[in-house]
């Protein structure tokens, strides 16, 4: 993390507050003051559209809030109100998403650059409520940018982060902000907090480009597009993720010189001189990190390295970090059943033409909020230390493999 | 119909431009031109999935003169409720101009089926909002399947008149009754016969703060096998022999907006078309699904009496 002069000055109004991933979340968006949230309650997001509705009830931002009868209202409203020309955000969970999922790809075709607060929920059968990425991992491929953080500091940063980053001219493309359900977003931990006036400065407003309230200059969306035209359509939005790293690392930049927080696409835990390095997102990392410690006092080089941004997926970086390992194991918090689970593939996919082929093991845990716990992880290492390679997927913490 | 001049409606813009891609004889456009005459601010329009969207925005063309957003079949009125909630915003900001009416257009399928629960919600949550629904009584985009909307005994692509079946088992739902229970300001019913009534009504929908639901009943030549020039014909018929009644709930009173003198028996206007030909086809008439259509309107005129009293 940098250290800069205009931190200083903002240190004399640091405001500090015991709060979780979800309240964060909501107090970031009562200071973007957005105009329009329409939300639908589901666990463990509900915190989020609950609180912002006291911020509305009390007349703290100007927004309207759409109260709808489904997920699938909500997406379309927002869409309906970021289309209009709207600052625009929601939050959802699970089967809240997988409702919702009809949409996502009109959100981004739209280029309707909405931020939505993703809670990851296991998604059932069996219904479970605790974390997972099983929600997430299937909109992927929706032309959204998805970005992961580890704790409630980072869901707070990222908030911010991602209306700029969303409303881009170069991106506008939505952007999922995700956390870990329960883990992140219920647990309380201190966050640090910018003062209104900055996040207003920062966020600014939006500059619609063709917004349909524009009666003067009438535009269609969402028109009957047949094969002549739809390809082209489809690579212009995919530019706009191309061009997401180039412009996160300068808003990046801008928001360490306001915050003193920094936020890199991935995020390296003594990678550089490491020998086995174990790739995850999200909350566990903390856990791995941990283990990292230990493991480098016993004297085995050992790293981790954190996905925050899964799409675009920073392949060149991964790559970077990467090469000229040992062997790497990733561990995913949701499977791709009959296929390689989403954050292994995408490893493997990034170092498949570096010069070195560094072994890649795969790992499966915390499927419906399963405990992960160092041992768990330092078993993982051990693996690696022994190249103790296995075809497919190994489980982490399943019952019948602890009996 | 009172209020509705026709020197008024002289040089009144058609909201589509020529050169769309709707059939001969389609009823949409005709309620879409008349339904514009009842309103003179901006108009920005949310259209459901449905024939009228896919022919009126073959890219890179758009039929549209004003503003106008399909997002998918089922949300037409979730969409608007997002699009009306941020002008609420903008409108008080400077950024968007205060006078916009919002209108969505749905087809029966959008709106009876499967947008019902998202026309519920908006009705509900009371955006100020107008929603029409373009009725043909089926899915005639994908090709004349069966919806709730459509009537018993019409032979449909998946309700076809076999040889033991006789088209559409169920009688239509009442959608319109449904629309009103949600006591919002302002439903009504009518169709394409009669200018000034499509054009009276949509007036005070658009007009009356608050949701408006306005039902319009709407030929498909090719669905209920009529002449393209046959149209407004059938549309009276369906006045005339109560198959469709004409009328309007204001602030949850109902009243009727036109009483036919002597009403037609419906075989008049289930033999003018050819979805109802095998009800008659000699040697295999299926009386018993007549009288049961009949009885259905005969109920629906009663118990709509009864409201308007």
């Amino acid at each position: 993390m940098g250290h800069s002069a205009e931190r200083d000055e903002a240190d004399t109004n640091r405001r500090v507050e015991m709060t979780s991933g979800n309240l964060a979340f909501a107090e970031a968006m009562r200071q973007i003051n957005p105009d329009v949230v329409a939300a639908y309650p589901i666990t463990p997001s509900t915190e989020i559209p609950m609180r912002f509705a006291e911020y509305v009830a009390n007349g703290d931002v100007d927004t309207r809030y759409v109260a709808v009868e489904s997920e699938h209202s909500a997406i379309t409203a927002c869409v309906g109100a970021s289309v209009a020309g709207g600052r625009v955000m929601t939050a959802s969970s699970a089967n809240g998403v997988a409702l919702m999922h009809e949409i996502f790809p009109i959100a981004a075709s739209f280029r309707a650059p909405i931020v939505f607060g993703l809670v990851n929920r296991s998604l059932g059968a069996p219904v479970n409520i605790h974390c997972d990425h099983s929600d997430s991992m299937p909109e992927r491929d929706s032309g959204w940018v998805q970005i992961y953080c580890e704790d409630a500091q980072e869901v707070y940063d990222t908030v911010m982060l991602s209306v700029r980053l969303a409303e881009h001219p170069d991106v506008l493309t939505p952007v999922f902000v995700c956390q870990d359900g329960f883990i992140t977003s219920h647990c309380y931990e201190p966050v640090e907090f910018l003062q209104d006036e900055s996040v207003r400065q920062f966020v600014g407003t939006r500059e619609p480009r063709y917004p349909l309230l524009d009666v003067d200059n009438p535009v269609s969306y969402g028109s009957f597009t047949m094969s002549e035209h739809y390809f082209e359509i489809k690579r212009n939005q995919i530019e706009g993720l191309n061009n997401v790293s180039r412009v996160y690392r300068e808003l990046s930049d801008e928001y360490v010189a306001l915050s003193g927080r920094e936020y890199p696409m991935i995020d390296r835990y003594m990678t550089d001189d490491a020998d086995y390095v174990v790739v995850i997102m999200s909350s566990a990392t903390g856990v791995v990190k941990d283990v990292v410690d230990d493991l480098r006092r016993e004297g085995v080089r050992a790293g981790c390295l954190r996905v925050r941004m899964y799409r675009p997926f920073p392949s060149g970086e991964v790559r970077e970090a990467l090469s000229g390992k040992k062997c790497v194991a990733v561990l995913d918090r949701s499977a791709s059943p009959g296929g390689v689970a989403p954050l292994a593939a995408e490893i493997k996919s990034a170092l498949y033409m570096s010069p070195d082929r560094v072994p890649v093991f795969d790992y499966i845990f915390g499927l419906g909020g399963r405990d992960f716990f160092p041992d768990d992880a330092r078993r993982v290492f051990q693996d690696l230390m022994d190249m103790r390679y296995e075809d497919g997927a190994r489980y982490i913490g399943l019952l019948e493999e602890d009996d | 119909m009172s209020g509705v001049r026709l020197k008024d409606l002289v040089g009144k813009k058609n909201p589509l431009t020529e050169g769309h891609r709707m059939c001969p004889g389609c009823g949409a456009p005709t309620e879409l031109r008349q339904a514009f005459m009842g309103i003179d601010d901006p108009v920005v329009v949310v259209g459901a999935t449905g024939c009228l969207e896919v022919s009126s925005t073959v890219y890179p063309y758009s039929a549209w003169r004003v503003p106008f957003m399909h997002v998918a079949f089922e949300n037409a009125a979730a969409a608007i409720s997002g699009v009306v909630a941020a002008h609420s915003v903008l409108a008080e900001r400077g950024t968007a101009k205060k006078n916009i009416k919002f209108v969505a257009f749905g087809g029966d399928g959008g709106t009876y089926d499967i947008g019902l629960q998202a026309l519920s919600g908006a009705l509900e949550r009371g955006h100020d909002f107008t929603y029409i629904c373009y009725n043909n009584q089926g899915y005639m985009n994908t090709g004349a399947q069966r919806s709730s909307a459509t009537p018993r005994g019409a032979n449909a692509t998946t309700s076809p008149a076999g040889s033991v079946l006789g088209g559409k088992l169920q009688r239509a739902k009442n959608m319109t009754e449904i629309a009103a229970a949600h006591d919002i300001p302002y439903v009504a019913q009518t169709t394409l016969h009669n200018p000034a009534d499509l054009i009276s009504k949509v007036r005070r929908a658009v007009e009356t703060p608050g949701p408006a639901f306005v039902n319009v009943l709407v030929p498909c030549a090719l669905f209920w096998k009529i002449a393209t020039c046959d149209q407004v014909k059938i549309c009276k018929l369906a006045a005339d022999t109560r198959f469709w009644p004409i009328y309007e709930v204001i602030e949850g009173r109902h009243a009727l907006s036109y009483t036919p003198r002597t009403p037609l028996p419906l075989e008049e206007f289930l033999k003018a078309q050819g979805r109802y030909s095998h009800l008659f086809r000699a040697g295999a008439e299926r009386a018993d699904i007549v009288a049961q259509a009949q009885k259905d309107i005969d109920d629906d005129w009663e118990k709509l009496l009864r409201k308007c009293s």
